[in-house]
């Protein structure tokens, strides 16, 4: 994994491809053992969470509390399988422990507690949580002068809740250039099409006018990942960045792919091999 | 004439002293500062006082996140907001994961005055003692804000803080040492008992000297930590005294008259018990003296519940 003093590994597109494959078979495995749980929009964010930890983020799993690690926050909390099967891949807790998503007693809650689970920055699960702990959190490392950054993962839905924009005029006014979100795209919340729910197009704009840099990026290419992560990096406005990734919810698994119908629930057991048998070749 | 001090301004005199010797101190605040009383710490640490605007969710989260961070965050806006706008974040970015967060919370009870029922907080005490983790803090005068701040800045773990708007009268009963989580015996008494949360400590002691003057003793018993709850102090009283006179500026469930009501059935004991408080109305705009007065929230109303109770209890059944 990657070291405390190593720029971030891996730029091989096909090792990220593989680990995102692996990633998904876990998130299935976790929702079907749990009996409960969000697998479709941890499908269609698993590219993206994917080139965050393996090529991105620099971060250590023997040190989870390294100062200089830069920190995801997952503000679309229902969706914390993705954040588990990565966290133990990478090993900062033990892989058996997925197999108890959402059973009593374990550390693997149905939304991610920071006092719970090891790599778990911060607690989220009620919508709009994350986007404004991120920015105490990156307002906290500019007073004390830090380098590295904070990623943010936001639902699309989630953007229909009040605080994203109370945050957004926050890390406006405080120049939160560390903060780099992106919008899970994937235009689909619980009740069906975002834009029969309430519409949030043309988001980009919105973050634009908002004083944020904002643009749009295939979710699901991770040569558009990193180069949309550098460009934010390069920013020269003091602006903070939010990234309006398209995805597909349910992406890997052709039968769940942009039904809304797979928000919630776990796969039947005829469900999940279908699934897993998918998934278990490029 | 008695003294009258503000006990919000006990809390930010506390946050302005603290300042030099706490570098992981912040003050946020949404928009209330003049309110509030931070923008006289923001005059002092403008770069260690952060405005969030009028949008107490974030700044609620904001504050979660900094304490993530290992800074010291104090939380401020008026209670109403801090417990009901922004009670989703008090909940699930502060209580739940057990961040280093104080909740300075202002404008509590119906004393707030003027602005009327939209701002009085009086749920408040019921919502923040039934979230795990909370610490909730409610002193009664501007010393014991001042020193209940400081108690709050020296504890590690999320802590509500709850002063009022209004100058207050100032209560050297209350000025001994500031232990956290412990009750304070502000009068010693053997017929009754009085139990006193916030500026209801004045008024429970003008009650206790009335009713001395009618030839009854009576105990003071001020609780400026509503949770967690020190019983054993009550329980003596509920042993040794005939009966039992809560009072807050509060409503009167959920608050402490019912934290003293369960306390005492728990212990397998019994006491007649009289609950001072806003009996599960709204409050309306008015000087903040006549509104104590209307809602029942005065030395006379406590004095008057033992009377009646005690006049009951001697009754043949």
């Amino acid at each position: 994994m990657t070291t405390s003093t190593a720029s971030p590994p891996s730029t091989n597109l096909g090792l990220l491809r593989d680990k995102a494959r692996s990633i998904r078979r876990e998130i299935l495995l976790m929702v079907h053992a749990g009996q409960s749980g969000h697998p479709g929009g941890s499908l269609g964010a698993a590219d993206l969470v994917t080139a965050l930890y393996y090529s991105v983020m620099r971060h250590d799993p023997r040190n989870p509390d390294w100062p200089e690690r830069d920190r995801f926050i997952l503000s679309k909390g229902h969706c914390s399988p993705v954040i588990y099967a990565v966290l133990a891949d990478c090993g900062y807790f033990p892989h058996r422990d997925l197999a108890s998503f959402r059973r009593p007693g374990s550390h693997l809650q149905g939304h991610p507690c920071s006092a719970k689970t090891p790599g778990i920055e911060a607690s989220t699960g009620t919508l709009g949580l994350g986007l404004s702990t991120a920015c105490g959190m990156a307002l906290g490392a500019a007073l004390r002068g830090d380098q590295h950054h904070y990623y943010v993962l936001c639902g699309d839905g989630e953007q229909q809740e009040g605080q994203i924009w109370e945050a957004a005029m926050f890390a406006h006014k405080y120049k939160l250039t560390n903060l780099i979100a992106f919008t899970d795209r994937n235009r689909l919340q619980t009740d069906g099409d975002t834009e029969d729910v309430m519409p949030l197009d043309p988001l980009p704009e919105k973050w634009r006018a908002f004083g944020w840099n904002s643009w749009e990026i295939d979710g699901h290419d991770y040569r558009q990942i990193l180069d949309a992560v550098a460009q934010a990096k390069r920013e020269p406005c003091g602006r903070p960045t939010m990234i309006v990734a398209n995805t597909t919810k349910g992406k890997g698994v052709s039968f769940m792919e942009d039904a809304a119908s797979w928000h919630s629930g776990p796969p039947s057991d005829a469900d999940l091999s279908r699934a897993l048998k998918e998934l278990s070749h490029g | 004439m008695v003294e009258t001090k503000q006990t919000r301004q006990g809390y930010v005199d506390a946050l302005i002293e603290l300042a030099p010797q706490r570098p992981d101190l912040l003050v946020l605040d949404a928009d209330v500062s003049k309110a509030t009383k931070t923008s006289d710490f923001q005059k002092r640490f403008p770069q260690r006082h952060i405005n969030c605007g009028t949008a107490e969710q974030n700044e609620f989260s904001v504050a979660a996140g900094l304490a993530l961070e290992g800074f010291l965050p104090f939380a401020t806006t008026f209670a109403m907001f801090a417990t009901t706008r922004a009670s989703d974040q008090l909940r699930n970015s502060i209580a739940y994961p057990k961040l280093n967060v104080k909740v300075g919370a202002t404008h509590g009870g119906v004393s707030t005055g003027g602005d009327g029922a939209s701002h009085q907080a009086c749920e408040d005490l019921a919502i923040t003692r039934a979230m795990p983790n909370l610490t909730v803090l409610v002193p009664g005068d501007y010393e014991e804000a001042r020193q209940a701040t400081l108690a709050a800045a020296s504890f590690v773990g999320p802590v509500y803080l709850r002063f009022g708007r209004d100058t207050y009268p100032v209560v050297p009963e209350l000025h001994g040492d500031f232990e956290l989580g412990r009750a304070k015996l502000l009068r010693e008494g053997r017929d009754v008992t009085l139990v006193s949360t916030g500026i209801m400590a004045y008024e429970a002691l003008r009650a206790a000297e009335q009713l001395a003057a009618t030839g009854l003793s009576t105990r003071v018993l001020h609780y400026p930590t509503l949770k967690p709850f020190d019983v054993e102090p009550l329980l003596s009283a509920a042993r040794e005294t005939r009966a039992i006179v809560t009072a807050e500026e509060h409503s009167i469930i959920g608050g402490l008259g019912e934290a003293v009501a369960s306390a005492i059935l728990e212990a397998g004991m019994s006491a007649p018990l009289r609950r001072i408080g806003v009996r599960d109305v709204f409050g309306e705009s008015g000087p903040s003296g006549e509104l104590l007065d209307k809602y029942g929230l005065r030395a006379s109303n406590i004095a008057h519940a033992v009377q009646s109770m005690l006049h009951t209890a001697s009754r043949p059944v």
